[in-house]
């Protein structure tokens, strides 16, 4: 690892994108530390999704920079930005439907370098189905799959870029308790092997379960941010977000 | 896996060695009818090799066979055969290059619209050079080549567009392109530089159209715009190339050879009512075979290949 613990994986700063007159993300800062998992809260249409999209090289900042690794990464286009370490699952699951589990994964390493070999690359791809619960799932084609296989697939094909910085977003949206438990196990298995994330997510017990730390967007701004627990309970971010109902949705 | 492809190699070149004495027969229609086929056959595959991925519709097929074609009119009689074949696909590559890094951020049907508009611009700019500079109107083309030439050459070209798209197909450049035809956005958040895969293999593509309309020109003797740049073409190696199911290398072909012989027979019988026919032979298509003869033999090797791994399972 190149990086020392002073420099944060992600730094944003100042970042601002409008949509005509609508200003969906307003002065935006925030920095992620080595190992943390940061989470990217708000009601919807606060500007998580944009953020996201800013920083995953989606969409051009007006202003303001976000700093990968040290590195400047505003404006890059994404597959720069891919391969200089970040990754991401989208809000709706994007799979290969067309391409069956090994090919979607080898799609997730295969254009970042240094190339691998072709054993190395299966050798890969076989563990990462084996991580994420698919192990077996090898010649099935994505489109057969049922909806928490087709994300543990896109989480797949995120990690075989072994990113240094990974957003999630609403990755666990949709699942049922059981497949809830283990989404929770699988992403934070995902902090031992050193990959920080930004989760974008509704479900506030994983929220609890996850987050180190979190920000509120609100309209486009960072209405509070600090550790789960406090945020959580921080009457501005209950009323913009909660609706004022009890914090546990 | 290696043993397959060295059978299927083996008999792809038994079979070009077979084909390249087609002109030995002595039948001057069988030798036309053979050029044709291996005419369209070269570009519905080079159509699949860019448009069967990436699910591109292109409509420039006309104009880099115009470019081919008229490059051979203009410099035919004054410079060595291979240099003009050569210059033609410089040629053709250089305005794919062009067309691709300006057009291949649309998506969609504005994509076929503009490679529509392409040919009828190159075409316009044909005319008003030639009117306005050259002051002529056609050019005769006098070369010293044979149909039996213009075969042979069509030939090789056969063999090393399919050899090509096998080696593309196994390459990472393949890969990318497949990737990007499911999902764009996907491929950029790989890493994928998707307007760099798209631009090179639009070139490559259109750098073969290019080369066929070359090696074509020499078979008519009279070249005007209205030949050259005839847009029937690329509606015809679309339909071959949807036909046969462009996204296998060899799906394009099932559909050309086919497809060839029947316009062929329709052109001789209903030449006034050709391109109606046309129409409907499309739109049956579209409705019936969605993925192409290609598509009906996977359909009916599939579930046949599901037994076996149960079986063995």
């Amino acid at each position: 690892m190149s990086s020392d613990g002073g420099t944060p994986v992600l730094a944003v700063n100042g970042l601002r994108r409008a949509f005509g007159g609508l200003v969906a993300v307003n002065d935006l800062g925030f920095e992620v530390a080595l190992g943390e998992i940061m989470g990217l809260l708000g009601p919807n249409g606060s500007g998580k999704t944009t953020a996201l999209n800013l920083m995953s090289g989606v969409l051009r900042p007006d202003a303001g920079t976000i700093r990968l690794m040290g590195q400047d990464i505003a404006g890059l286009a994404s597959y720069r930005i891919a391969r200089l370490g970040l990754a991401r699952t989208f809000q709706l699951v994007r799979v290969l439907d067309g391409m069956d589990c090994r090919e979607n994964i080898r799609a997730g390493l295969a254009f970042q370098k240094p190339h691998l070999t072709a054993a190395e690359a299966e050798l890969r791809i076989g563990a990462l189905l084996a991580r994420v619960g698919l192990a077996g799932h090898d010649q099935r084609p994505a489109a057969d799959l049922t909806y928490i296989d087709r994300k543990r697939l896109e989480l797949a094909r995120a990690l075989a870029a072994k990113p240094r910085l990974l957003l999630l977003d609403e990755w666990l949206a949709g699942l049922n308790p059981s497949e809830l438990a283990i989404g929770i196990d699988l992403i934070r298995s995902l902090r031992a092997d050193g990959i920080t994330i930004v989760l974008v997510e509704h479900v506030m017990s994983a929220v609890r379960a996850l987050c180190d730390r979190c920000i509120v967007m609100s309209s486009g701004r960072k209405i509070a941010e600090g550790l789960t627990a406090d945020v959580l309970s921080d009457a501005a971010v209950v009323k913009a977000y909660l609706g004022g109902v009890a914090a546990d949705a | 896996m290696s043993a397959r492809i060295a059978g299927i190699g083996s008999l792809a070149l038994a079979a070009i060695a077979l084909l390249a004495f087609v002109p030995r027969l002595g039948n001057a229609y069988y030798l036309a009818l053979s050029i044709s086929l291996l005419q369209y056959t070269v570009l519905a595959t080079a159509w699949g090799m860019f448009s069967g991925p990436t699910r591109y519709v292109s409509l420039a097929t006309t104009a880099f066979f115009g470019v081919g074609a008229y490059t051979v009119a203009v410099l035919g009689e004054i410079l060595p055969w291979p240099l003009v074949l050569l210059i033609a696909a410089a040629l053709g590559a250089m305005v794919a290059g062009v067309v691709g890094l300006s057009t291949l951020r649309l998506s969609g049907v504005y994509f076929v619209i503009f490679t529509f508009g392409l040919t009828e611009l190159i075409r316009q700019l044909v005319v008003w050079f030639e009117v306005n500079k050259s002051r002529v109107l056609g050019r005769y083309v006098f070369v010293n080549i044979t149909q039996a030439d213009i075969y042979w050459q069509l030939l090789a070209l056969t063999a090393a567009v399919f050899l090509l798209g096998w080696l593309i197909a196994r390459s990472r450049l393949g890969f990318a392109l497949r990737v990007i035809g499911e999902d764009e956005t996907v491929a950029k958040h790989c890493g994928i530089n998707t307007t760099f895969a798209k631009v090179a293999l639009f070139t490559i593509s259109a750098t073969i159209m290019t080369l066929v309309g070359a090696i074509m020109a020499p078979r008519w003797t009279y070249i005007e715009p209205s030949i050259a740049f005839n847009s029937m073409i690329s509606f015809q190696v679309l339909i071959m190339a949807l036909l046969g199911g462009a996204h296998r290398l060899w799906g394009p072909v099932l559909g050309a050879i086919p497809l060839t012989l029947l316009f062929e027979l329709l052109s001789a019988r209903f030449p006034n009512t050709f391109t109606i026919i046309l129409g409907c032979i499309f739109l049956v298509i579209v409705y019936m075979l969605p993925r192409g003869v290609a598509g009906l033999f996977e359909r009916r090797s599939a579930p046949s290949a599901k037994t076996t791994q149960r079986v063995t399972a």
